[in-house]
């Protein structure tokens, strides 16, 4: 069994999560049935694709060293606003305008975050955490002059909630999100220099690297990243609404951690993230088949948090 | 020498300067004025958050920071809900509780962050989920009972002339202010400037850092007495947004993240900003809808101010500091 | 200098009053995962005696010393100190037992006093048990004092304010104080400088004598000739041999250290044919007071030095050129046309390319966890890449021709390059620069803590592209390798050129005497006001 995972391209991290996971379903197979229905699989994963696509931008702005607190807000802000536009033409093919007017807020966003962190050197925990709070204020403020119509478009009703051979279209999504980010980061110059900045900016400057722009660039992907699974849900819920997004936040940047990158940069693999959206969301379904409260959700899942990485960083140092 | 005193003391004594400047705009469009009652209306409502900016500063100074801590907030606050109420005897043991609670949450912290190796962010995170999760079901939803004499007290005045919150708030710089002048006080400055420098000086490190979390763990208790003091009940869904403003406060009060130089002071100062701001906005006959946005725009010239430096920059490497 | 016989004798006599060592190694052995840093080294020395250590990097003295000091734990063998077992667990246990080890890497805490620096292994305390600020500043001013740089410092900064220099009498302070039993400095004289460095051997030589074992690790030859009593030779991770300085010639030394012998240090210099335009020319260069009007040239074909004490600006006149620098007066041009650069980024392209080797390669040169391959091509990459897309094979062969123009010895450019040995990683800073095909070249101490063996392969590159054409600027502390290397060196003092000396001018005794402000200068082109 070692022998076959030691052989095959992966990391620790991601191991030991597949592992995890895996005796997570055997253990939840066991003793739920239905666990392994197909039907319930694929639910599974339709759940844990919007989070791979929030995890898939958090992790490019943790690569750079940075967090993106913004990601409730801008789902649910790209949600509304793609949702609007649909409302102010709801032709069919015409409305799909909503999607791109979606896609701009995440970029917009994204690009007023690298703004901040990458010309104004605000710590970007704390200014993220302030564009959030004005996103909430601007949504807040203009929820009460208009009733905008919240009802999606044609597509993003269809990937959001539709399947194609039982499988669910978001699932599709993701995984051509995932592909795309594995490429960027492992074989553009883009990606080799969101690593460089992240290990070492003041190095990356000094080495001719343009670390403001790359800043910039990795936010963008990051804000259109929370757009995409903002726009999803609400095409997959039927409408967009407020808080839609807060409880994306910290499992986006939780499956990061879990899979193995570094929350100080440079250091990180996306096929850990994929493992870690994985592994939060198969722990979420056992908890709910079991019928856990709230509370007790909370509790195992800080506690697998700090079992997972703790294990890690320890394996590292005495390995 | 005094000149380099204040230099050195600038960003917070620079947050001092807007917070005097706000109070009195405050009082002076506030229709009752200058009274003791406005007064203590305005420290009461700064206190828990200015309280919970003290031990997230005590962290950030170890090059630390503790997400967890608005989770213990409201962890101590529910366990006070069942336990400070009853005659004096009752409410001295359950508020020896409620403050030993918050200081096991951050001994907690600091035991996973040092022994188990991980950052901070993850770890504070992680255990900030459990402690909200031992909140919820402590005390699922709102409710409780907190003793009334002692919330009379703590949101009263003192003789008519100083609010007993703002006493709180002094006792805790008071409290801060052996602590920073004992070895583990300078050890949590030297971790925080250069962990690497302090470990070769064979300081002891581990227990600086545990320290630390241990300190802003029974800050974040005693704020979470206040709060029930003030609503005379416990809630466990007010951790987040307390976290994330502990966190404002201490950047506004001029304290860097990256450890090592700040002060308590202006923690504080930036804490009684944030909420100075909310109260101004409501005065100002703002819409309520609007508030959100006002605040939210707010926070983000505040922290702007912080690229004020990039100005005074002599080498382009210093952006990256 | 001459040979300090004084030393010599007192030393032997304390041999002859002491004859049981104080510090006793048996068959000690490190290796970190398969790599050996250390194989079975026995290793004596006694009380009183400053006892140099000398060695290639990676010859293992490092790693000797951070085992002596508590950082790190032998895997065999053992230690005792004054007839006792030691085997520390931390520096603070090491500290306790009497050693106190300086590091190369300060350990100077920036956001604290330099009095709270000076104590802080063990601040004066009131009786409530706190830190008491007044006899702490008393205390580090008596040791100040007492080093003989007390008039320097003022004991209420904070260290973050202080120079590199005058951080590391701070560092050596904080040792001092702890009046240990053994005392390792680990290159920590190679910050100092020239006028802060006499103070400190002062300081050594009557701690010798009040019975301090001083060990020694400095790639400076001069100094070890001046200050030991004993040198203790490693190579490979083994201890080759001990004698009493002075015992053996330069060469010998060399020799020992090298396994072989070495023929020529530098490479021989050209004579630089006058061309029409200068790859550089600079004029009236000032910035932020440090830099105050600097005119200089550099020819094609040029090494040219920049010499003097540390910190006089010479760091500041190849960052400025480089675009590092802000508010910067005087105009800056490449092949006669002004070079405005924000940065290294604006020297990688277009028809006026320049490159910086930085000063710190673990700060600014490279990235350690990334991939050799990544590092070598950071600056280049955009030249084999196709709408933002490498190409593999492109890059592959652009490796393999670096990794041969400089000789790289590294097993697998996917391994970190943290991986490769500190010569190795220099040499990957400066092929990655030199891939971009620059015509001014500007170094940055590009030979520090660097063995003898790859400092040789540099110099000889150094002048190679030279001769191909290239404009190379070079500041070094090393006055050596100025006389040795450079065709024209520019003394920098207090931020103005105060000589240039070129040809048989170019002296080590000229160097010294212009670095340090005195007499008449042969060639000033500045004069001081």
């Amino acid at each position: 069994m070692t022998a076959v995972f030691a052989r095959l391209p992966f990391d620790v991290p991601t191991r030991s999560i597949v592992m995890a996971a895996a005796l997570l379903l055997l253990v939840g197979g066991w003793q739920y049935p239905q666990f392994f229905s197909p039907p319930y699989l694929a639910q599974q994963l339709q759940s844990g694709a919007f989070l791979g696509i929030v995890a898939a931008g958090a992790m490019v702005v943790i690569l750079l060293g940075h967090i993106d607190l913004s990601v409730p807000w801008t789902m649910t802000a790209a949600a509304t606003v793609a949702t609007a536009v649909v409302g102010l033409t709801p032709e069919v093919l015409v409305s799909e305008k909503g999607v791109l007017a979606g896609l701009a807020v995440g970029a917009a966003v994204g690009a007023v975050n690298g703004f901040g962190v990458a010309y104004l050197r605000i710590p970007s925990m704390i200014w993220t955490l302030a564009t959030n709070n004005v996103l909430m204020g601007i949504l807040v403020y203009f929820s009460g002059f208009y009733a905008l119509s919240s009802r999606p478009s044609p597509l993003m009703s269809m990937l959001g909630s539709g399947r194609m051979f039982s499988i669910p279209n978001v699932v599709f999504v993701w995984v051509a999100v995932s592909l795309i980010l594995l490429f960027i980061l492992r074989s553009t110059t883009l990606g080799r220099r969101i690593y460089m900045v992240g290990t070492h900016e003041p190095a990356a400057y000094l080495s001719g690297v343009n670390s403001r722009g790359v800043l910039v660039a990795g936010f963008v992907i990051a804000g259109i990243c929370s757009a995409m699974a903002g726009m999803l849900l609400a095409g997959y819920a039927g409408q967009s609404y407020q808080r839609m997004g807060d409880t994306y936040l910290l499992p986006g940047i939780a499956a990061v951690v879990l899979g193995g990158t570094s929350l100080f940069g440079g250091r990180g693999n996306y096929s850990g993230t994929v493992a870690g959206v994985m592994l939060l969301t198969l722990m979420a379904s056992i908890l709910s088949i079991m019928q856990a409260p709230e509370a007790a959700k909370q509790i195992v899942y800080g506690v697998v948090v700090i079992t997972m990485v703790g294990f890690y960083s320890l394996r590292e140092r005495y390995s | 020498m005094i000149i380099r005193t204040l230099r050195a003391h600038m960003r917070p004594l620079t947050a001092w300067a807007v917070l005097a400047f706000l109070i009195v705009y405050y009082l002076s469009i506030h229709p009752r004025g200058l009274s003791i009652g406005v007064l203590t209306a305005w420290s009461n409502q700064g206190t828990a958050l200015a309280l919970l900016a003290v031990g997230q500063t005590i962290v950030v100074l170890s090059r630390g920071i503790d997400l967890s801590i608005g989770p213990i907030m409201a962890l101590t606050n529910c366990m006070a809900s069942h336990l400070v109420n009853g005659g004096p005897v009752e409410v001295a043991i359950g508020m020896i509780l409620v403050i030993a609670t918050g200081a096991a949450c951050g001994l907690l912290n600091g035991l996973v962050i040092v022994i188990g190796r991980m950052q901070a962010i993850i770890a504070t995170l992680a255990t900030g989920t459990i402690f909200s999760g031992i909140a919820l079901i402590i005390r699922p939803i709102p409710g409780g009972d907190i003793s009334e004499g002692l919330s009379d007290f703590f949101s009263g005045d003192f003789g008519g002339l100083v609010p007993m919150s703002l006493i709180v708030i002094l006792g805790a710089i008071a409290a801060w202010y052996p602590i920073r002048k004992s070895v583990l006080g300078r050890t949590i400055v030297a971790v925080g400037s250069s962990e690497s420098a302090a470990y070769a000086s064979g300081l002891r490190v581990k227990r600086a850092k545990i320290g630390a979390y241990v300190l802003a763990g029974v800050f974040a208790s005693l704020s979470g007495l206040f709060v029930g003091f003030q609503t005379l009940s416990g809630d466990p869904s007010i951790g987040l947004s307390y976290t994330l403003n502990s966190i404002a406060a201490v950047v506004i009060g001029g304290t860097a993240l990256t450890g090592g130089a700040g002060s308590i002071a202006g923690s504080i100062a930036g804490a009684l900003i944030l909420r100075t701001i909310g109260n101004l906005l409501f005065f100002n006959d703002i819409e309520p809808l609007a508030q959100p946005l006002f605040e939210g725009l707010v926070l983000l010239v505040a922290v702007s101010f912080g690229a004020a430096r990039l100005l005074r920059m002599t080498s382009r490497m210093e952006a990256f500091q | 200098m001459p040979p300090p016989m004084q030393y010599l004798e007192s030393a032997r006599e304390g041999a002859l009053i002491d004859a049981a060592p104080l510090l006793q190694l048996t068959g000690i052995g490190k290796s970190y995962g398969g790599v050996v840093a250390l194989r079975d080294v026995d290793f004596d020395a006694r009380r009183g005696s400053i006892h140099a250590v000398l060695g290639e990097n990676g010859a293992g003295k490092s790693t000797l010393m951070k085992i002596l000091a508590g950082v790190v734990r032998p895997t065999d063998g053992a230690i005792s100190l004054d007839g006792e077992a030691y085997s520390p667990t931390s520096p603070a246990d090491a500290a306790r037992s009497g050693i106190v080890c300086i590091f190369q890497e300060l350990s100077v805490i920036p956001d604290l006093s330099v009095a709270a620096n000076i104590c802080l292994a063990d601040p004066p305390r009131t009786r409530l048990g706190l830190i008491d600020r007044k006899r702490q500043a008393q205390m580090a001013r008596d040791v100040l004092w007492e080093m003989g740089v007390g008039q320097d410092i003022d004991v209420s900064r904070l260290c973050r304010q202080l120079p590199l220099s005058k951080r590391q009498i701070v560092e050596i302070a904080k040792a001092v104080i702890r009046r240990p039993k053994v005392l390792i400095l680990d290159e920590a004289t190679s910050a100092l400088t020239a006028s802060d460095v006499k103070p400190v051997t002062d300081l050594l030589r009557r701690l010798r004598d009040e019975g301090t074992l001083i060990l020694f690790i400095s790639h400076r030859m001069h100094e070890i000739e001046a200050l030991a009593d004993v040198c203790s030779i490693f190579r490979n991770g083994t201890h080759v041999e001990t004698y009493p300085t002075g015992s053996r010639s330069s060469d010998e030394i060399v020799q020992l250290m090298l396994g072989r012998s070495l023929t020529q240090v530098y490479p021989p210099k050209y004579q630089v044919h006058a061309t029409t335009e200068p790859n550089l020319s600079v004029k009236g260069l000032r910035w932020n007071g440090k830099l105050k009007g600097i005119d200089l040239q550099v020819m094609p074909g040029e090494i040219v030095g920049l010499g003097g004490l540390d910190g006089q600006g010479q760091q500041e006149i190849l960052q400025a050129i480089a675009g590092i620098l802000r508010g910067v007066g005087g105009t800056i041009c490449m092949h006669g046309t002004p070079l405005r650069a924000r940065g290294p980024g604006d020297g990688i392209s277009g028809d006026r390319r320049f490159a910086l080797v930085p000063e710190d390669r673990k700060y600014g040169g490279l990235f350690l966890p990334l991939s050799i391959r990544a590092n070598l091509t950071a600056p280049v990459m955009d030249t084999f890449a196709r709408f933002g897309i490498i190409s593999r094979k492109a890059e592959a062969g652009t490796v393999a021709r670096m990794i041969e123009q400089l000789q790289i010895r590294a097993e697998n450019l996917d391994h970190p390059v943290e991986t490769l040995s500190g010569g190795n990683q220099q040499k990957v800073v400066i092929a990655k620069w030199l891939a971009t095909k620059p015509s001014l070249l500007l170094l940055i101490d590009p030979t520090r803590g660097i063995d003898i063996g790859t400092k040789q392969e540099i110099y000889r590159l150094l002048r190679r592209l030279a001769e191909e054409g290239l404009a190379i600027m070079i500041y070094t502390t090393d006055y050596d390798e100025l006389v040795g290397l450079c065709d024209r060196a520019l003394i920098i003092y207090d931020g103005c050129v105060r000589a240039e000396l070129a040809g048989d001018d170019l002296s080590e005794h000229n160097i010294l005497k212009n670095a340090l402000n005195l007499g008449e200068a042969p060639h000033s082109r500045e004069a001081q006001q």
